[in-house]
Parts: structure tokens; C-alpha cells; sequence
């Protein structure tokens, strides 16, 4: 016979969640193990800086660091090196895949979000996110092959008609920084567009509701309801793509010409910081001050990004603060 | 006061409607070019180098000759990926954990996602160039290139899209599940691995897929970490050939059979990546927290 506290008694099984003897130490070693990984994060970018800085103190030491970023002669065979020539030609490139990059991507954002029947919605999002899966070499293989050939008639055509605009005019070659502009601004395009489509889902439906029952047509309920709310999103995205077009290496040094000089128009020839260091560093490998010269490209590029990302990450943030979470990994999910 | 009278909406203000929804929609269409074109070509010049003997043989280095395949640019590029993954992943993971369930918003957790983002934005170029001057110009280990070099630098890379996108995941998983882990008298370290971290896992594998996608086409920070070669090699220590640097020293070739070779890499490079974007993406609508 049972009695009835026996058939209280709780059966001895374990539970997996149960709290055996070494729980308390565990705890504390994974604590403190993972507080010291992520001071140990902390630490490497430390070190990474501090590299940087101390391993391109020969450069400066011999022009110092204004002559370095504003001499516009880089010739390491006679130990000249002025890195404006690759500064300009990163601006350059940059600012051209910035002007063809982001209303192209916005737009895209735009007929995604607004305009799109929602069936075709996800195979259109799919296809924009596919041009980032395309590796950089890749894009430098296309447009040395297919761009650079192919479009060298337009743009000497365009370089004759338009010889009276500034930085236009004479004769094109077949690597230039328009080329390298376009190829920039295409691998641009899927970041760009993905946080602006994030930020326009943000929109609210009322705003957009009240536009087009006051009688708004489409684009205008567009224009003001879903451009304004949108705006810090989208230049904060459009910063993110340049930090990536600024940033970017092999497609580039495949498309640019390679030419250590300022460019008289869009169409010349020329070079950039992250090419320089892509081309030069086997030979510098035995010259200390050439190498030091590439690691203070690498550091110039490496502060100009760290500026760009943090005023991306200002206009992002703002735009999604007190919007709803959704809008949060914008920033961070750049991959 | 009869009624409220709706104006029709004027002609202009309709062509300017019709103008610029046109104008959206072709700007669209200009984006989806590239793409169009670079699959075509893909395809068209790289389909013609794909053989048996291509994925099977070692490119030969011989300029006039037989250029050989790629195969030790294949197996160099997984075996890379997948060192800096096996380092990337558990210490990305690690901090994402630290940062959602120790740190959250302490000074020293707004410290490191900060430090990680100022990770996510240095050029791939600038990982490589670190690595080049604090392991290769050193001669760490013996050797100055060396294939697990470039896999630190493709880890460095991968490790804040990695911890980022963890965070996130892991910010998803409702706290509810984890008070009742408490409540029943769970440990912390086994409400981390018992409830949290399955929970987030299809989710964080979306996020290290991609990551892995992301530094297999890295070409940059490879160039003068592991270097280029011909051979294949399961020697860490050695040179490694990878596909993305073996692209980019043909296409500066004169030499037409190295350029088809450079397709041929390439259209290979792009299936593996594409491959692993699709499986990201099909683990990421499998997920419930997203």
C-alpha cells in the first residue's frame, strides 16, 4: 500500500539543465574566458593600430606625413614618394562610383519596397544581393576583358562631345578611372540598396497612408512621405558603399592603369592607395623605406575609412533610432 | 455645403508620376545588367575551360606550354577558408556571446562592439598588409609566406561579420526562454549551450555561411600572405595557391589560354560562393527567429 508522501516524492531522474557540483566553476571560467576574448579583441585592433603607425615611421621620418599625403611624386626607384597621385585617384574613383552607385541603388530600393507587385519583390531582392557574391577579382577579370573593351568608343565619343566640360576630353585609354568608377559603383549597389530598403520598410504606413488619401499620386507620396523619413538611412548607407569603394583593392589595380600620376580627366589613367600596396609590396620587400611607404598608403586608407564608417554609422543610427528594431544589424550586417 | 468635390488629378502631375515610376524602374533594370552581362561571360569563357583535367592537375607555370589546371588553387582556397573559419567562428561566436549575455551595455561591451565595427570597415588590403608585416616580413615560424598566415588574415576578416551578426541572432532569443532556464535552477553556462545557443544556431549559421562566402573571393590580403604557386599542398606551413590570386596573376598574362584559364577559375570561384550563399540563405528560412 502507498502511502501518500511517497506519492509526492518526485522520481530521481537527472534533468539535463540540473545544477551538478562543478556548475559555480564553469560559470566563472566561461565568464572570465569570454570577457578575456573580447578584451583580447580590443587588444589586436590595439596592436593592428600601433603596427601600422610604428612600421611607417621610416616614410615619415624621411618626408614627414604632410609631404607624404600632398607630394604628388611616387617614384620608389628614386626613393620619392608623394602619395597624392593614389589619394586622388581613390577620391576619384570613389566619388565616380558614389554618383552612378547610389541612385541606382535607391532606386532600386524604391521599386523593391514601393513599386514592385510583391511577387516579384524577393527574386528582385535576390538578384541585387547576387552582385554581392561576385568576388572583387572577378569583377577586375569582367571589366578588363568586357568593360574596358567595349565601352572605349563611348567614352572616347563622350570625351570628344563633352571636351568643354572640366576633366573631360582628349584621348581616352583603355584603363582609366571611369572604368574603375563603374566597376566600384556596381559593387556598391548591393549594400547601398539593401539599407535603404531597410530604412524605407521603416517608413510608417500612416505617413504613407495619409499622403496618397490626400490625394498624392505614387511618386509623390513617395517624395514626401518615404524620401524624407528615409534620408539619414540612405546617405548613412551610401557612406558604408564608400567605404567599401574606398577600401577595395584588386578590381581596381586590374582596371586603373596603374600609372603613378594625377589624371587629367576621368578617362586618364592613374592609381590608387590600395593598389599601390597590392602591386609594390614585392619589391618593396628588401627596400625598408618602400615598405614603409606602402604601409603609410595602408594607413591613410585605413584612417580614411575609419572616418567614413563612423559618420555612416552616425547617419544610420539616427535614422533607426526609435524606429523599430528590425532596422538595428543595418550597420553591422555590411557583409 | 453640397459635397467635397475630389479634384481629378491634373495631367501633369500624372506625367510626372508616370515619368519618374519609369524613371525607378529603369534604373532598376540598369542595375540588373552587370549582373546579366558577368553571368553570360562567366559562362560563355568558362564553361570552355572546365574539364576533367582542369580541376585535376596543378597549373604548370610554363608561359607557352600546356597551363595546366587549378586544382591546387581550389584545394588551397578550402583548405584556407576553412582554417580561418575553424578560428574565426568560435572566437567571433565567443564575443557575440560575451557581448549578449555578460557584457550588454557596460563600458566595456560598447568598447568592443565598437573596436568590431571599426573592424568591419578596414579594407581587406590593410588585414593583409598587418599580417604581412607582423608574420611574413618577421619570418614567424620559420617561413616568410605561408598558407595558414593567409588564413589568419581571411580570420581577421571574417571575425566581425562573424560577431555581428551572432550578436544579433542572439539578441533574437526571447528572454523568456531564458528565465525559465533559471527558474528551474539551470546554471548560466548551461542556459548558454543548452538553450541559448541552439536556439540562435541556424540563424548564426546564415551569418558564418556568409562570412565564409565573403573571404573564399578574397584576392587582397592573400596576395602577400600566402603568395602564388603551382603546387598543391597540405603543408600549412608551405606556399598556398589560392583561386582568387591565381585569377588575378592571369588575367595580366598576354596569353589567351592563361586568360581562359582565369574564367574558368572564375566561374568555379563564383559556383562555390553562390553555392554557399544559397544554403545560407535556405538555413536562414528554415530559422525561427528571423
Amino acid at each position: 500500500m502507498a502511502s501518500a508522501p511517497e506519492t509526492l516524492q518526485v522520481p530521481r531522474g537527472r534533468s539535463s539543465l540540473e545544477r551538478t557540483r562543478g556548475s559555480g566553476l564553469l560559470d566563472r571560467i566561461l565568464k572570465w574566458g569570454l570577457t578575456a576574448l573580447s578584451i583580447g579583441v580590443i587588444l589586436l585592433i590595439a596592436y593592428f593600430f600601433e603596427v601600422l603607425i610604428a612600421d611607417s615611421r621610416p616614410v615619415f621620418a624621411q618626408t614627414g606625413f604632410f609631404s607624404f599625403v600632398f607630394n604628388s611624386e611616387w617614384v620608389p626607384s628614386q626613393a620619392l614618394y608623394g602619395a597624392l597621385p593614389l589619394l586622388v585617384g581613390t577620391l576619384i574613383t570613389s566619388a565616380i562610383a558614389l554618383v552612378i552607385g547610389v541612385p541606382i541603388a535607391v532606386a532600386t530600393a524604391l521599386y523593391i519596397t514601393e513599386l514592385a507587385s510583391p511577387r516579384v519583390r524577393a527574386p528582385l531582392t535576390i538578384l541585387v544581393e547576387l552582385l554581392a557574391a561576385v568576388p572583387s577579382v572577378v569583377y577586375g577579370l569582367w571589366g578588363f576583358f568586357f568593360l574596358i573593351p567595349k565601352l572605349k568608343p563611348a567614352e572616347q565619343w563622350f570625351s570628344d562631345t563633352f571636351a568643354f566640360l572640366p576633366f573631360v576630353g582628349g584621348t581616352v585609354s583603355g584603363p582609366n578611372y571611369f572604368i574603375a568608377g563603374l566597376i566600384l559603383a556596381i559593387m556598391i549597389i548591393p549594400i547601398v540598396s539593401a539599407i535603404s530598403r531597410e530604412v524605407m520598410t521603416t517608413v510608417p504606413r500612416e505617413n504613407k497612408e495619409a499622403a496618397l488619401a490626400l490625394g498624392a499620386t505614387r511618386w509623390e507620396m513617395i517624395r514626401m512621405a518615404v524620401l524624407p523619413y528615409s534620408k539619414g538611412g540612405i546617405t548613412g548607407g551610401a557612406m558604408l558603399g564608400l567605404g567599401r569603394a574606398i577600401g577595395e583593392t584588386i578590381a581596381v589595380t586590374i582596371v586603373i592603369g596603374n600609372a603613378p600620376e594625377i589624371g587629367k580627366t576621368i578617362f586618364s589613367q592613374g592609381y590608387s592607395l590600395a593598389a599601390v600596396i597590392a602591386n609594390e609590396f614585392g619589391e618593396a620587400a628588401s627596400d625598408k623605406v618602400h615598405r614603409a611607404a606602402l604601409i603609410a598608403a595602408g594607413l591613410v586608407l585605413f584612417l580614411l575609412t575609419l572616418a567614413i564608417n563612423a559618420l555612416a554609422r552616425y547617419f544610420v543610427n539616427r535614422a533607426s533610432r526609435g524606429q523599430r528594431a528590425a532596422s538595428k544589424p543595418a550597420a553591422g550586417m555590411a557583409g | 455645403m453640397s459635397s467635397v468635390s475630389l479634384q481629378p488629378v491634373s495631367g501633369r502631375r500624372k506625367r510626372a508620376d508616370r515619368g519618374a515610376r519609369a524613371i525607378v524602374a529603369l534604373f532598376t533594370g540598369i542595375a540588373l545588367i552587370p549582373l546579366f552581362f558577368i553571368l553570360y561571360y562567366l559562362l560563355k569563357e568558362g564553361l570552355g575551360a572546365w574539364s576533367w583535367d582542369f580541376f585535376t592537375t596543378d597549373p604548370t607555370g610554363s608561359f607557352l606550354g600546356d597551363p595546366g589546371g587549378i586544382k591546387s588553387a581550389i584545394l588551397g582556397t578550402i583548405e584556407m577558408v576553412a582554417i580561418a573559419t575553424a578560428v574565426a567562428v568560435p572566437i567571433g561566436v565567443g564575443v557575440a556571446i560575451w557581448l549578449v549575455e555578460y557584457g550588454r551595455q557596460s563600458w566595456l561591451a560598447t568598447g568592443v562592439r565598437y573596436f568590431i565595427d571599426v573592424m568591419t570597415g578596414v579594407p581587406s588590403i590593410v588585414f593583409g598588409l598587418f599580417v604581412y608585416i607582423t608574420l611574413v616580413v618577421t619570418n614567424f615560424g620559420g617561413a616568410s609566406f605561408a598558407g595558414y598566415k593567409g588564413a589568419i588574415a581571411l580570420a581577421l576578416l571574417m571575425l566581425p561579420v562573424v560577431t555581428r551578426s551572432a550578436e544579433v541572432v542572439l539578441l533574437l532569443v526571447p528572454n523568456t526562454l531564458r528565465e525559465a532556464a533559471y527558474a528551474l535552477g539551470a546554471p548560466r553556462w548551461k542556459v548558454i549551450f543548452k538553450i541559448v545557443l541552439p536556439t540562435a544556431l541556424p540563424g548564426m549559421v546564415t551569418g558564418i555561411l556568409l562570412a565564409i562566402a565573403r573571404a573564399a573571393g578574397e584576392t587582397a590580403p592573400l596576395l602577400f600572405t600566402a603568395t602564388i604557386v603551382n603546387a598543391t599542398t597540405f603543408n600549412l606551413g608551405d606556399r598556398m595557391n589560392s583561386l582568387p590570386a591565381l585569377i588575378f596573376q592571369d588575367v595580366g598574362q598576354a596569353q589567351d589560354r592563361l586568360v581562359q584559364i582565369a574564367w574558368g577559375a572564375a566561374l568555379t570561384l563564383v559556383a562555390m560562393i553562390l553555392i554557399l550563399t544559397i544554403l545560407a540563405r535556405l538555413v536562414q528560412r528554415r530559422s525561427r527567429l528571423s
